[in-house]
């Protein structure tokens, strides 16, 4: 359980730090700090654990589903990453709170920092990989923030963002490759796959796998071809720089190296992809580093070279070379990360990172000078720093190597190499800075800076000294839990020690250091070398990139978008034609093994009336209103089919939502245009009916093929229970407001929601209201004919009884709220029709909406009734009474449910027709009750 | 009798589909409701063509299958909101853009809303 404060106090630690805008920088900076020492504190206490040869676990389950659970390890690897973690992140912290100018916002940086380190501490701690996924991607997204931290300069935002392309691109990458890892394991439990070597590497996927886990290692490490992103990432704040981009986040790439060695390493292809590649990225980033003007840029390419050298050692075939790239882990932190803070300080006091203009620092900043050259000679890797200490086992675990088969050897002279440039820009950091002459207009004048500044700095010197001289008692201990957790076994048997005596290594390290300053001295004609080849900027060729895809991107779009919906819709129709064809193809016989029912004549004329309905409809479509009462045919005998097929719930339905629509439409057709212009060319129009046409053969065929088939149906079941569990004999109605009421419960509140979307499209709608119908009649002066007004004054009450006898027999015989309530808008309507709505708004002055509200609400509280008897929601109860002069009755809850169907069809409808009648009656828009 | 039926959800669904695709709103909108009535008839078709079976219990031996029957049920009270909701739309439309085009062409500044795009 304390295992899971440890992220969680960095989390709430963002959260305090965020909060801290307010206070004083001093406040702001302790309370930041609050979180990680407690958070180290509580790393400490599980250190000695740990440190003798322990994994703590931790578990919590999450989704246990999908595999998902919150958990959590700490073993010796973990235990070392959360150290180099918090405690170069206070140091962070610290140095932050002086490096920051007052215009900056402080608890902002604060906050991204710890969020940052949430992320790191989630990575390492992680016991399962699609969770160290998850905070693998949360690094990236804040180190983006932290790189973009001064958004006003462009440099720093596109850095950001090619910093999130590059590292976001690789860990989907990863992402690819942890799941196919899980797959072939069958768990995405760190421990199993760890333990499950033989069954990833025997595995056809396994090259795919560790190709993909190696792209998001890479990308993140900033190896080569990679790497461009890590210098244009050092517009960050220089502790930014110092914290994700030197100690801790780019090494996440090598943690992961580390921490799948277990199972991933230990084939040809993982030597040769990894090796190579940190080979690559070794003499590449060691080069280039020699040729940066800026300090920044120095450090970033230095970093970039170094990582590559963790990555060469971990892609070397011997136990020792992984311990040793564990050992320069800790070095490279605790020397690079104060460096940065170095340069920051520089950067600060003069005001210039440009080593053309920095010289002579010597004489302003003795103090600072000094940790910097102790820290650059530890990179440079000179004896009794702990530079040397790894610099020199990478040395010999180069010697002793087998991964290029006979050529071999090469690898110790192209380290050799590497070495003597990274000796040749440590010392053009150290002698170009401090030395070198007098500074060329600086634009401040530098002195020391303040105290505490600096201590982050002395901290992480001293503990360069201290690791280089008494290397076994700083961090034998550590080294032996890292590495026996990355091998799987007790480390191999080494004494990290300061000397062992004259051999090929130390002759290797004489020859890197003369081999460094004899091509620092003779700088001068490789810079002139180097200036005459082709320049190489990143920066741009990356924009460049970026802006092309951009551009194609926005092409293919406006291809395929071009604001037209015509032609969308003919997309559309085309995906649905191919969807809902294919499957034909692939059938063997359209027509199933079903007998088929004979034509009788009623049906044929049935059939032929639809079909010359339909038919009509689109011959006449220009023509509108004639083209509304074709179309009234269709719906017709869509009803009579209904009645036909033994469906009267339907055949009601449809009937009295019939009259509906046309009403409707007929009203709509007001507002609109009563003829539509020619305008589609004869080839649209073609293209148009052959779409048509292939679609309707399509759906008729599966129409056919679904109706000669048996029927294999579940609702028997329904049948079987409408009466014992549902208390009614129609079952159709019994399947509504029961079996699935609350789908019926979702169809009503989709009803209610479309009636207010119209109510407000309405609303305040600059009217056009047409003098004259469409040839230039004007309309009838008589609205309400006095024989209408008349009749629907006595077929009101009637149609009222109706709506009533239906609703109540609904339970038991055809009928029901839905038809209840269309057949009670549609006496409504007639009477709008008869009188007008203003005559109907004095006598009856309804508010539909809240009739909606109240159907819902009905139907609602129904299902929630049944929680008070302890049974789910919308369970039915019913029973029997005998009713004096009535008999026995049934009495179900149902109906009370179905009762707020009914009103939610009502207020629907009724809303939909009136809101748009309304606006015919009055031409003076007056304020109406709807 | 089962081709016959498939026959006219098919012409329902050739001719729905050649007024959805007309540039104009209310043959739109005939044309969803076209469209409704063939998704309505193909839906209930799942329950195969029972002629003179019984819908209510107790009233005969051989039942028509009531479950695509109670679904096409809420489907055309459904669909005549979404039609009554597709029509207002086209109504508001032509209000405020002059046009029942559907692409919604300013009669006015057709140049214009070109250049937008």
């Amino acid at each position: 359980m304390t295992l899971l404060w440890i992220p969680l106090l960095s989390l709430i630690g963002s959260v305090i730090s965020a909060c801290t805008g307010k206070l004083s920088r001093n406040l702001s900076t302790s309370l930041t700090a609050l979180a990680p020492l407690v958070a180290l504190g509580i790393t400490l206490y599980h250190a000695p654990a740990v440190l003798a040869g322990e994994t703590i676990r931790y578990s919590l389950a999450w989704i246990p589903s999908i595999g998902l659970d919150l958990s959590l390890r700490l073993d010796g690897l973990s235990l070392l990453f959360m150290f180099m973690i918090l405690g170069i992140g206070l140091l962070v912290i610290l140095y932050t709170r002086y490096y920051l100018s007052a215009n900056d916002s402080m608890a902002k940086l604060y906050s991204y920092l710890m969020l940052f380190m949430t992320a790191m501490l989630g990575i390492v701690m992680s016991n399962n990989v699609i969770q160290l996924w998850l905070f693998w991607e949360l690094t990236s997204i804040s180190s983006f923030l932290l790189i973009s931290f001064w958004w006003h300069k462009s440099e720093a935002r596109k850095g950001a963002r090619m910093a999130l392309a590059v590292t976001g691109a690789g860990g989907l990458a990863l992402l690819a490759g942890l799941m196919l890892l899980g797959d072939i394991v069958g768990s995405y439990d760190l421990d199993v796959i760890l333990a499950s070597k033989a069954i990833i590497q025997s595995h056809d996927l396994y090259e795919v796998a560790l190709v993909l886990v190696l792209l998001g290692a890479f990308t993140k490490s900033a190896q080569f071809p990679f790497h461009f992103w890590l210098p244009h990432a050092m517009a960050a704040p220089t502790p930014v720089s110092a914290y994700l981009h030197s100690a801790t986040m780019v090494k996440a790439g090598i943690f992961l190296l580390a921490r799948f060695y277990p199972a991933l390493a230990g084939t040809e292809t993982w030597f040769i992809l990894v090796g190579l590649t940190g080979l690559t990225t070794l003499l590449f980033g060691a080069y280039i580093a020699l040729f940066k003007h800026d300090l920044k840029g120095l450090l970033a390419y230095s970093t970039i070279s170094h990582l590559g050298l963790i990555t060469l050692l971990l892609g070397l075939d011997t136990e020792l070379a992984t311990v040793a790239a564990i050992f320069h882990i800790i070095n490279h932190a605790t020397f690079k990360a104060s460096l940065f803070m170095a340069v920051g300080i520089i950067d600060h006091e003069t005001g210039t990172r440009d080593m053309r203009k920095l010289n002579g620092m010597w004489r302003f900043l003795p103090y600072t000078a000094t940790l910097a050259m102790v820290a650059a000679a530890s990179m440079a890797g000179v004896p009794l720093l702990n530079g040397f200490l790894s610099k020199e086992m990478f040395f010999a675990e180069t010697l002793h190597q087998q991964v290029l088969g006979s050529m071999s050897w090469l690898i110790p002279v192209l380290a050799t190499i590497a070495g003597a440039f990274s000796v040749a820009y440590s010392a053009r950091f150290i002698h170009d800075v401090f030395f070198n002459g007098d500074p060329i207009d600086l634009p401040r004048t530098p002195h020391e800076p303040p105290r505490y500044m600096r201590v982050p700095i002395e901290i992480l010197v001293v503990i360069c000294l201290l690791v280089g001289m008494f290397p076994h008692f700083m961090v034998g201990g550590i080294l032996s839990a890292a590495s026996s957790a990355v091998l799987g076994k007790a480390m191999p048997d080494y004494e990290v020690a300061l000397w062992h005596g004259f051999n090929l290594p130390l002759l290797m390290s004489a020859m890197a250091v003369a081999g460094g300053l004899f091509i620092y001295i003779n700088r001068k004609y490789l810079f002139q070398f180097q200036a005459s080849l082709p320049p190489l900027n990143a920066k741009k060729t990356f924009e460049r990139a970026v802006l092309s895809t951009i551009s194609w991107c926005q092409l293919k779009i406006s291809h395929i978008e071009n604001g037209s919906l015509q032609r969308y819709l003919v997309v559309m129709l085309g995906v649905v034609l191919l969807c809902a064809g294919w499957p034909l193809f692939e059938m063997q016989e359209l027509a199933g093994a079903m007998p088929r029912t004979p034509v009788d004549v009623h049906n044929a004329i049935g059939a032929s009336l639809l079909i010359i309905g339909a038919i009509a409809t689109v011959i006449w479509h220009r023509s509108r209103v004639v083209a509304l009462l074709m179309i009234s045919i269709v719906g017709l005998m869509v009803s009579v089919a209904f009645t036909r097929f033994s469906a009267p719930d339907l055949a009601l339905t449809q009937l009295t939502v019939e009259v509906a629509t046309v009403i409707l439409l007929m009203l709509a057709l007001f507002f609109l245009p009563q003829y539509t212009p020619k305008e589609s060319s004869s080839l649209r129009i073609l293209r148009d009916l052959s779409i048509a046409s292939t679609l309707g053969v399509v759906v008729a065929s599966i129409c056919y093929a679904l109706l000669t088939r048996p029927l294999n149906s579940i609702s028997d079941f329904f049948i079987a229970n409408a009466k014992t569990g549902g208390g009614g004999t129609n079952v159709v109605n019994v399947i509504l407001v029961d079996f699935r009421g609350f789908d019926t419960l979702g169809e009503i509140t989709v009803l209610g929601i479309a009636a207010l979307g119209i109510f407000k499209v309405l609303s305040r709608i600059p009217l056009y209201m047409p003098a004259s119908d469409g040839e230039g009649r004007p309309w009838a002066r008589e609205r309400h004919p006095i024989l209408l007004a008349n009749i629907s004054h006595s077929l009101l009450p009637l149609a009222l009884l109706v709506s009533a006898y239906i609703f109540l027999r609904g339970h038991n015989l055809p009928g029901g709220g839905f038809i209840a309530g269309l057949v009670t808008s549609i006496a409504f309507i007639l009477q709008y029709m008869a009188h007008g709505s203003s005559w109907i708004n004095e006598r009856f002055g309804v508010n539909y909406r809240k009739i909606i509200a109240s159907g819902i609400g009905i139907a609602l509280f129904t299902g929630v009734g049944s929680w008070f008897f302890d049974k789910p929601f919308l369970t039915t109860w019913f029973d029997y009474f005998d009713i004096p002069f009535i008999g026995k009755t049934e009495l179900a809850s149902a109906i009370v449910f179905d009762l707020g169907v009914y009103l939610t069809v009502v207020g629907a409808t009724l809303m939909i027709l009136a809101s748009l009648g309304n606006m015919t009656a009055d031409t003076q828009r007056k304020e109406v009750n709807i | 009798m089962e081709l016959l039926y498939a026959s006219c959800v098919g012409v329902l669904v050739s001719c729905g589909v050649f007024l959805l695709l007309r540039a104009r709103t209310f043959p739109v909108v005939l044309g969803l409701t076209m469209i409704s009535y063939a998704v309505n008839l193909f839906l209930f078709s799942a329950g195969r063509l029972t002629i003179n079976k019984a819908v209510v219990l107790g009233t005969g031996a051989d039942y028509a299958d009531p479950l695509p029957q109670a679904l096409v049920l809420t489907a055309i009270v459904i669909g005549f909101a979404m039609t009554a909701f597709v029509v207002i739309l086209a109504i508001r439309g032509r209000a405020d853009l002059g046009s029942d085009h559907v692409d919604g062409h300013l009669v006015k500044n057709s140049a214009e809303s070109k250049e937008q795009k």
